[in-house]
């Protein structure tokens, strides 16, 4: 009937939301703006680090005072390790340490010598000290912090603060001229304004190119990770092997081989004695039951028969019911993981299960089985007194190792007074059916690394700074767009900050492209 | 009576046919896939079968399957499931329907074939044979479960037996008690579980079963 009136809630509400969200952008680009001031300040802070550093590298390989670059180093990571974690903070990019582990010490021969390739040392402090030196040259993250700290200042610092530039420009034109040529200003301004929210993430992705690791160091950590799990997982599969058969080999044929000298002997009585003999032969019958139930508590432990008639969901349902708690069970798998990845995922819920119904003093416990992406995620949570810690239970470690085999990971959340909640991870174990490209092609990370690593050379030393240069009259250096006839000179300042700006923002622009295809790539 | 009987292995099935003849039953089908069997019970429908679970040419579940997909199509086809394990998830879902004729048992349990003939004939006459470990489990699940609680010790154990599926006088003879006191048992049971008591045996099994299950759910 009266649309009017209708119509006008859904407007305010709407409107609301507009002011809301408007207030949101506000916040982010204060926020940005606030950091990056802050994040300019440190690379000027920076300055003097990256001068002592590069002095004692300098001195290290001009003169040969290699005592001078285990310490100078150390300062460098000290101050980079602050740097990853202030980019972290405000860009929520994360940044892993790149380094290698350190070297072991070295170890005492027996004839109380230390050797470190052909020469023998009295005392430890020569090879270690060696080691060390050799540990710190050797690993590319060095070398790749060594050229952050001078590239920094120049790059990375300017980005953090180009908004407020910008937005200072913008306000500085429209000062500087008369009215309506002071609507130019509002350009930068706004360019500013907009790329704000934007500016920290660039920043963190800036910072993660040179401090966090490369492709190589995580293939060799990955290696190093896969090679112990593996061994973990042989040794667990053995000694399983070996407990399957000290059973089997104590238990039904023990009980087989007894059982067939009960039937021996009712064969010899069944003629002279046939009331004893039909006595062993019952007896032999409720031995083979015995025999039977054995094989089958066995069988379960190996691999539960219900996992391999209906798989993982009925299963677990199955585990549900024969817990002693309230189970709630939720499956959302549309295709079954491959047997292993099953097995261990069922015994883990059946530990998860069984810790509950027996250390929570809980009532009710639901388990969640999904996917996201090709990864398999199972959170089993009860309303029980919390507590737990797997550092405490051995099931829980070895539910731990079990499911280590596929770089699975168990996260228990147990405050004191409950609930508790656990959250099994196997990545990439369920199959995905397209999978995007890894990464992008080397011509465009080419491309991206020119762009971010000289966009400063237009944008500030050809264009700003010459600006600046050419508004309080400086005599001309280097500037090249000061050699020009004046209305020339102007347009050339322009075109060199726009070039700038534009390979800022392509740079940055093939940067979040090609973290978006590493995302894609891992997930898949 | 006709029995279809669905079992894979060659020796069992022999064994499982002498047993049955011997019995004086006449076992019109001896099957070893879960197609041939729903096959059988479709065609033949026999007055009881006796079914493995784990059959060709998957040996998944393929019997159970093949069993309560004939139920569907032939309601109340009376079905004896055997397996070498027991899961409450199997035995609920052949109790679903409601309808009784359905037994769940261990293989183990026809090494006495006494009481297997009978849990056969009971699934025949459209009783119900549920696997002693099955109802343990069933229980063992309710512990906390308050009019439970309230059982004396026999009356557990009468439930138990009753809920395996087994008639007043099976219980008397298992337990040593006269017929009466074994009434009065069950009579005190059904008061304190609140159920309503019934003189047919099978439905008063599906209401004990159907009372334990939804419990747990």
């Amino acid at each position: 009937m009266d649309e009017g009136v209708d119509a006008a809630r859904p407007r305010r509400d709407r409107m609301r939301e507009r002011a809301v969200r408007l207030a949101r952008w506000g916040r982010k680009v204060a926020a940005a703006i606030g950091h990056g001031t802050v994040m300019f300040a440190m690379a000027l802070g920076q300055l003097p680090i990256t001068v002592v550093v590069m002095v004692g590298v300098v001195l290290t390989y001009s003169l040969g005072m290699v005592f001078f670059f285990p310490p100078a180093i150390r300062l460098g990571r000290w101050w980079t390790g602050i740097a990853r974690r202030r980019a972290e903070a405000w860009s929520g990019v994360r940044i892993e340490d790149p380094y290698q582990p350190p070297p072991p010490p070295p170890v005492r021969q027996a004839d109380g010598w230390y050797r470190e390739g052909r020469t023998l040392y009295r005392t430890p402090r020569f090879p270690a000290w060696n080691r060390r030196l050799n540990w710190l040259t050797k690993d590319p993250a060095t070398w790749r912090d060594l050229a952050w700290l001078v590239l920094h200042p120049i790059t990375g610092a300017p980005l953090a603060v180009l908004p407020l530039l910008l937005i200072g420009y913008g306000a500085y034109l429209a000062a500087a001229q008369p009215w309506p040529g002071a609507l130019a200003g509002a350009v930068p301004a706004v360019a500013g304004l907009l790329a704000a929210p934007y500016v920290p993430r660039l920043y963190g992705l800036w910072t993660r190119a040179l401090l966090g690791p490369t492709e190589r160091t995580r293939l060799a950590r990955q290696i190093s990770h896969l090679a112990r799990t593996r061994t973990e997982a042989v040794d667990a599969q053995a000694a399983e092997l070996r407990r399957i058969e000290r059973d089997l080999h104590d238990g039904a044929q023990a009980r087989l081989v007894a059982m067939g000298m009960t039937l021996g002997a009712a064969e010899r009585l069944v003629d002279t004695d046939p009331a004893t003999a039909k006595e062993l032969i019952a007896k032999t019958r409720e031995a083979s039951a015995e025999v039977l139930a054995e094989l089958r508590r066995l069988v379960r432990g190996i691999y539960p028969p219900v996992l391999a008639e209906r798989g993982l969901g009925d299963a677990v349902r199955a585990l549900a019911l024969d817990c002693p708690l309230k189970a709630t069970v939720e499956v959302d798998l549309p295709d079954r993981p491959p047997p292993p990845v099953e097995a261990a995922a069922y015994f883990a819920v059946s530990e998860l299960l069984t810790n509950a119904a027996r250390h929570s003093r809980a009532r009710e416990v639901t388990v969640g089985i999904g996917r996201r992406g090709g990864d398999l995620r199972i959170t089993v949570t009860d309303d029980g007194v919390g507590g737990a810690d797997p550092a405490r239970g051995s099931g829980l470690r070895g539910l731990e190792r079990r499911i280590a085999a596929f770089d699975g990971e168990l996260a228990l959340h147990s405050p004191p007074g409950g609930p508790t909640v656990a959250v099994i991870e196997l990545p990439g174990v369920l199959p995905v059916r397209d999978r995007p490209r890894a990464t992008l092609p080397r011509r465009k990370i080419v491309l991206m690394a020119v762009c971010m690593g000289f966009s400063w050379l237009p944008l500030f030393a050809q264009g700003l700074v010459a600006l600046v240069m050419k508004l309080v009259g400086a005599p001309r250096g280097w500037f090249v767009a000061l050699y020009l006839p004046d209305p020339f000179s102007w347009l050339a300042l322009i075109a060199f900050i726009n070039l700038g700006l534009m390979m800022l923002v392509y740079g940055s622009y093939l940067a979040v492209e090609y973290e978006h295809s590493k995302r894609l790539a891992a997930s898949a | 009576m006709r029995v279809v009987l669905a079992e894979d292995l060659a020796l069992l099935r022999e064994g499982l046919v002498h047993l049955l003849q011997a019995h004086g039953f006449t076992v019109v089908a001896a099957v070893e896939t879960g197609p041939e069997l729903l096959k059988a019970l479709v065609e033949e429908r026999p007055d009881v079968s006796i079914v493995d679970v784990r059959l060709p040419p998957t040996f998944t579940d393929e019997g159970l399957q093949a069993a309560l997909e004939a139920r569907k199509r032939v309601p109340g086809l009376p079905v004896l499931v055997l397996s070498q394990h027991v899961e409450q998830l199997y035995a609920r879902e052949l109790l679903a329907d409601g309808s009784g004729g359905v037994g769940y048992l261990l293989k183990d349990r026809v090494f006495d074939a006494a009481q297997f003939v009978d849990a056969v004939r009971r699934v025949a006459a459209g009783g119900t044979a549920m696997d002693p470990e099955v109802i343990a489990k069933l229980l063992a699940g309710n512990a906390r479960d308050e009019p439970l609680a309230r059982l004396t010790p026999r009356e557990r154990e009468v439930l138990a037996l009753m809920a395996e599926g087994r008639s007043n006088s099976a219980i008397c003879q298992q337990l040593y008690l006269s017929e009466s006191a074994v009434g009065k048992h069950v009579a005190n049971i059904f008061t304190k579980l609140g159920l309503m008591p019934s003189d047919d045996d099978n439905r008063r099994v599906l209401a004990v079963l159907a009372y334990l299950n939804a419990q747990r759910s």
